[in-house]
């Protein structure tokens, strides 16, 4: 069974040892998601995978047949940016922008995660309805490293697109 | 990457059979590729065991029986988790990120391999990694090393957080192995200490894959999960409590305490348990606590922080699970 990449399909039939992100990148050539530490613990290969965001340098191409991907190039087009797309424009929320595809593909998930009331570690109740705080959104994001350090205005656009949907 | 034979489980048969053959099962394997990528773990076949029906939380008697494949999101997220048994929640809510834990699973999570340096540094002699090379940590950098049941031969500890709380509940893990075997084993009882055989960090056979974890009936009472790690978020802990405590009238009525980053497993001592349960809050009493906990504790130099350190996070964990009654 093919992986159905932002919409395509495409079949795997490459060495086992290929992760999702090199798949991606030098297979798919879908080059907007990057590698930066490929140990997991940068965040700039987060893609969704059924709607989840996972590392993609962390799990094997060939373990994904038949499910559904979705990297930046999915999200939005130049023409027609996604909502969080638009708002890391407006704010600033890049300088280098070599952390932002996965950043924006995290907040994408982060705000689904939120809206289904996953709690996080700094909910001080574990039950109720989540309300994205600053702090919230600080602790979900933290995944995502940026070594040009635009957290605030990352934080920024996310609230910006928080409050239109409102 | 060393290459390596890759099959997808079937069935729990296959899987046990292929795991028996010296495949290694990889489940969401954020641990097991970091480690491949280094070539600290060199398996020569992998068995995906991704598509057997080992998700989903079941009721259980009393208590859940949460599938080996469960991922730790969707563990944390569950309402009856929240709701009955949050230390469980809040651990591995304090563990890694929400990347992680959507693709990191129940038992992958429990067999997650120690942190020590040394062990992921090829070049440097390690008895986990390459038994009868030695120990870096011994003499070396230790900061993140183990203050109780370290061995002369490994001083590397457990680091995780989720186990932290398993024990503390006092669960159970389920394992399938070869011809249809199964057996269960409390999770208190999975991890090993290092003795002589560093290299083997749990009780798990070759051919075993664990299929659950078993919840009890849920304690009620106070649950507190603490972790103490360089940085708010996104860190191993240095230091880590998960307390389940009662109270009825003033005093004790039961106390479930377990231990992370202090050993080569989480540490439990029913003795603790059993010296605060039925007694009234008290300074004193929370150092008679601590005092057992860290009885035979043996710092390693750069690690002798986390000897006053446990002493003074089980005494704060203690008062605020009693209430702030002292
Ligand atoms: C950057 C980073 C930060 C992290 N921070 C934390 C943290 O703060 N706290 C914490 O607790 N953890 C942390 N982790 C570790 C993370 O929790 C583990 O990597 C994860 O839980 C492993 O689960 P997995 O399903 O991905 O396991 P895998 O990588 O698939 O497997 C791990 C091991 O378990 C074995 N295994 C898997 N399933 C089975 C089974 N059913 N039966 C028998 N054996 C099995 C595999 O063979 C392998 O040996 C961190 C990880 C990373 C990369
Ligand atoms: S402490 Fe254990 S894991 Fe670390 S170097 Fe020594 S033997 Fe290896």
């Amino acid at each position: 069974m093919p992986l159905t990449i932002n919409g395509h399909d495409h079949d795997f039939a490459g060495d086992p040892r290929t992760t999702l992100l090199d798949f991606l990148r030098r297979d798919c050539n879908l080059t907007g998601t990057k590698k930066g530490c490929d140990h997991g613990q940068c965040g700039a290969c987060t893609v969704l995978v059924n709607g989840q965001r996972i590392n993609a340098c962390l799990t094997l191409a060939i373990m994904h047949d038949g499910e559904s991907i979705t990297t930046i190039e999915g999200l939005g087009t130049p023409d027609n940016l996604d909502p969080i797309q638009a708002a890391f424009v407006r704010h600033d929320g890049y300088q280098c922008g070599y952390c932002t595809p996965g950043q924006i593909c995290s907040a994408k998930a982060m705000l689904a995660e939120a809206a289904s009331n996953w709690p996080s570690f700094v909910s001080e109740d574990l039950s109720g309805a989540v309300r994205l705080t600053r702090e919230e959104i600080r602790e979900r994001m933290s995944g995502n490293l940026c070594r040009c350090g635009a957290y605030s205005n990352i934080v920024d656009a996310i609230v910006d697109v928080m409050e239109r949907e409102q | 990457m060393r290459p390596f034979a890759y099959s997808r489980a079937t069935d729990l048969d296959h899987a046990a059979r292929l795991a028996g053959d010296g495949a290694r099962p990889i489940a969401g394997g954020t641990n097991l590729l970091d480690l491949m990528k280094l070539e600290v773990e060199t398996p020569d076949a992998l068995v995906d065991i991704n598509r057997l029906p080992l998700g989903g939380i079941e009721t259980h008697g009393d208590g859940l029986r949460i599938g080996a494949l469960v991922s730790n999101s969707a563990c944390a997220a569950d309402e009856r988790i929240r709701r009955d048994y949050p230390v469980l929640a809040r651990a591995i809510l304090a563990g890694a990120t929400f990347q992680l834990r959507n693709m990191a699973t129940t038992a992958g999570n429990l067999c997650q391999r120690t942190r020590c340096y040394y062990f992921y540094n090829t070049d440097m002699p390690c008895n986990k990694r390459a038994p009868g090379s030695g120990c870096s940590a011994i003499g070396g950098f230790n900061r993140i090393h183990a203050i109780l049941g370290a061995s002369d031969a490994c001083i590397a500890t457990y680091p995780g957080d989720m186990a932290v709380a398993l024990c503390a509940l006092d669960a159970t893990v389920e394992i399938a192995g070869r011809d249809g075997q199964a057996r269960s084993v409390p999770v208190r009882a999975f991890h090993r200490l290092p003795g002589d055989a560093p290299e083997r960090d749990n009780i798990l056979e070759p051919g075993e894959v664990i299929t659950a974890v078993m919840l009890p009936a849920p304690p009620g009472g106070k649950h507190i999960y603490r972790k103490v790690r360089d940085r708010s978020s996104y860190a191993f802990a240095l230091v880590s409590i998960a307390a389940v405590v009662r109270m009825d009238r003033g005093a004790i009525a039961s106390a479930s305490l377990a231990f992370g980053a202090l050993a080569h497993k989480p540490w439990h001592d029913t003795r603790i348990d059993d010296l605060l349960t039925g007694q009234a809050p008290s300074d004193a009493l929370f150092d008679a606590a601590a005092d057992r906990l860290l009885e035979g504790a043996t710092g390693q130099g750069a690690n002798d922080f986390k000897i006053p350190m446990a002493r003074r996070i089980l005494k704060a964990v203690l008062r605020e699970a009693t209430g702030d009654a002292t």
